[in-house]
């Protein structure tokens, strides 16, 4: 059953109504934490309101002008008619994986494939997390994620309901990656909001791939938040690679805490949509700590995205790289914005960021804003962006080996995405988007 | 039947409309080497980009004929399938496309062009490391991004290695020599001259008389000012090295 939000005179108005009509009813489980968190993310949301144009963090996002459409709040969980062979379609090719699929932001027990883990392993969803492992999840729901700033992480933290939960207990090497199946689909026009948890415990290793796959042209708007605990000396790597219809919107928040000797990587693949928005907050709080932020966007039509990222680094002795890479087609936009903060106390800090894009049309924009803020003297830091179009040079060096101009422009484009997908260390995950991205410009 | 028959050449850069090559003519037959030599700005180099179909340029008068085909309607792509090679006189850098991948495109884009299916992944691996041999290059070059980080030599006789890979019909070397050592310039020669066959036609263009030396050319062509005003056996070579381009100039400039 969905909610219809119409008529708004404030498009905060619809969610505060929604939310009123719902509390203590819909969305109440029997975790009382997150039913005390839900009230005061709501209020935290109602001062806040959705971001304005002018806020200087969304000035190149209009947001609103998105958020306008008939959406319905998905409370529910809605039928579909989605098959196991549906799924397959939409899965990454030769990849062994414990499978959970989110239908229109709800578990759908009968497509997952969770199997068999390890022991002391958790992978549900986030709903079914919240009730048997309540101790588990409120030790870290809505602790790192900045509802009381963030509006659409307000709003999220209010509306919790559903999404993944992957646990991994200290001293676990759980190899095979999870991976996070998102799928729109239906006739009706949904604003879903997902909110998962990634915690890997001391000395633990795990991967999470999100993939998020439309089978509708509805337009949609996703409101996605993931938070993650990486204990001390503990891997994590988290990959999501959006594939949404240009009628499409998100905003994603991912915000991860990591404890000393942890290493933590996040990749943002983006190959369609309408309006994204991805938000990284990374906070190493200790000592020794490794953060990789990577991101690649391929942008065609009118598609918006936007990756705004946060490093905050408070702590000495700690290595920050951020890459991110876009190419830009048609009328298309890319924003980047990534802020490196180093604090005073933070000394022998290696911060690193890149961002480069190539814009093929005259069309196309990029705006790129990194910065950086240094408190401490004892640090090696450095960013860079450079945007431009495919050499001319190199385009002719091609062709004059024989190679068709839309081929040697595939293999220029795939060479500069190269070091991005050299970061992938999920091969068949690498594989599938080196072929996603032959496919765009090759066709 | 000539392999390459330029008549009449007029071509002029594009954006400035500056013309370059002034009525420039020069037939070429197979398993022949032509040597072109010239003073700075007389043209060599544009005369290479004009035959490999950079767009920088424009013909505006005369026509090239190889093979048969009209190569000035050919785009540089569709004149490299047709079997007309040039090594670069500054061969460029791709970061992120690896040796293996780039060798592959090209032999299978000819292939294609052929009729001929893909090579097989182990017949190309094997072809590419004995011709890499040839001109003394380390096999571990196939996973390593073209030209990156390559040496000025090591550039060079990949250019020469490409050559070999491709067997075209016509190959135009752009100052191939220029600042190579002794031991580079004898590598690259002997992987042209390994590479001569009463089929494959030649154009080298050079700087000094040096290379031709090693690569013994059957024609030695001398361009001044967008066209060839000399053309002699190999020891015109010789003189252009003892007494410069000055008297030629002379020659078609009479005092008074």
């Amino acid at each position: 059953m969905a909610t219809t939000l119409t008529t708004p005179t404030f498009l905060e108005d619809r969610f505060v109504r929604a939310f009123e009509a719902n509390e203590g009813i819909t969305l109440n489980g029997s975790n009382a934490n997150i039913h005390g968190v839900r009230r005061a993310a709501m209020d935290a949301f109602q001062t806040l309101g959705f971001p304005k144009p002018k806020v200087e963090a969304w000035k190149y996002t209009n947001i609103s002008r998105v958020l306008r459409g008939d959406f319905g709040l998905a409370l529910s969980p809605t039928s579909h008619g989605l098959t196991a062979e549906d799924i397959d379609g939409m899965l990454i090719p030769d990849l062994d994986a414990h499978l959970i699929v989110l239908v229109n932001g709800r578990y759908d027990a009968g497509l997952s494939r969770i199997g068999e883990l390890p022991e002391g392993v958790i992978v549900t969803n986030f709903a079914h997390a919240s009730e048997q492992y309540a101790d588990l999840v409120n030790a870290h729901f809505a602790q790192y994620a900045k509802y009381k700033e963030e509006s659409f992480a307000a709003l999220n933290t209010a509306f919790a309901q559903d999404g993944y939960f992957v646990y991994v207990p200290k001293n676990v090497i759980f190899e095979t990656p999870v991976v996070v199946l998102h799928v729109l689909t239906g006739g009706d026009s949904l604003f879903i909001q997902p909110r998962s948890l990634f915690v890997v415990e001391r000395s633990a290793q795990a991967t999470v791939i999100e993939l998020k796959q439309s089978t509708t042209e509805v337009p949609m708007f996703t409101n996605a938040v993931t938070e993650v605990y990486v204990g001390a000396n503990a891997k994590a790597d988290h990959y999501q690679v959006q594939e949404e219809a240009a009628t499409q919107h998100q905003v994603t928040y991912l915000e991860a805490y990591q404890e000393r000797d942890s290493y933590f990587s996040t990749h943002t693949e983006t190959f369609s949509g309408g309006t994204v928005r991805n938000n990284l907050g990374l906070l190493p709080n200790d000592e020794n700590i490794e953060t990789h932020l990577i991101g690649l966007f391929l942008c065609n039509g009118t598609m918006h995205v936007d990756n705004h990222t946060l490093v905050d680094h408070a702590m000495p002795n700690c290595m920050s790289n951020e890459l991110y890479k876009g190419i830009l087609d048609d009328k298309s936009v890319g924003v980047f914005n990534g802020k490196v903060f180093v604090r005073q106390d933070a000394q022998k800090i290696n911060a690193y960021q890149t961002n480069k894009t190539i814009v093929l049309t005259e069309q196309a924009k990029m705006y790129s804003k990194p910065e950086l803020e240094i408190y401490a003297d004892d640090v090696q830091c450095s960013h860079g962006a450079t945007t431009g179009q495919i050499e001319d040079e190199a385009m002719f060096y091609l062709m004059a080996r024989g190679i068709p101009p839309k081929r040697a422009r595939a293999l220029l484009l795939l060479a500069f995405a190269r070091d991005v997908l050299d970061t992938v260390e999920v091969e068949p995950l690498a594989d599938y988007l080196d072929g996603l991205i032959n496919a765009r410009f090759d066709a | 039947m000539a392999l390459l028959t330029i008549n009449n050449l007029h071509a002029e850069i594009e954006e400035s409309g500056i013309e370059i090559l002034k009525g420039l003519s020069l037939t070429v037959n197979p398993g022949e080497v032509h040597a072109i030599m010239g003073p700075n700005g007389s043209g060599k180099s544009t005369l290479a980009s004009v035959l490999a179909g950079r767009e920088d340029y424009e013909v505006t008068e005369g026509s090239i004929d190889f093979d048969g085909e009209d190569l000035v309607e050919m785009d540089a792509d569709e004149r490299a399938r047709e079997g007309l090679f040039l090594a670069f006189q500054y061969p460029v850098e791709l970061p992120g496309v690896s040796m293996t991948n780039f060798l592959k495109e090209a032999v299978n884009a000819q292939r294609k062009h052929r009729g001929l299916e893909p090579m097989k992944a182990v017949d190309f691996l094997k072809l590419m490391k004995e011709k890499a041999a040839m001109v003394d290059l380390n096999p571990n070059l196939k996973q390593r991004s073209v030209n990156e980080g390559f040496s000025g030599g090591e550039k060079k006789r990949n250019e020469i290695f490409q050559l070999a890979m491709l067997e075209p019909k016509l190959a135009i070397l752009d100052e191939t020599d220029s600042g190579l050592d002794i031991d580079a310039l004898r590598i690259v020669a002997d992987g042209v001259n390994a590479l001569r066959s009463p089929d494959r036609g030649y154009i080298v263009i050079t700087h000094y008389q040096r290379l031709l030396d090693y690569i013994v050319p059957d024609v030695v062509h001398v361009l001044v000012n967008g066209r060839i005003v000399k053309s002699g056996p190999k020891e015109l070579a010789y003189e252009l090295e003892e007494k410069g381009y000055d008297w030629i100039k002379e020659e078609l400039e009479p005092v008074g």
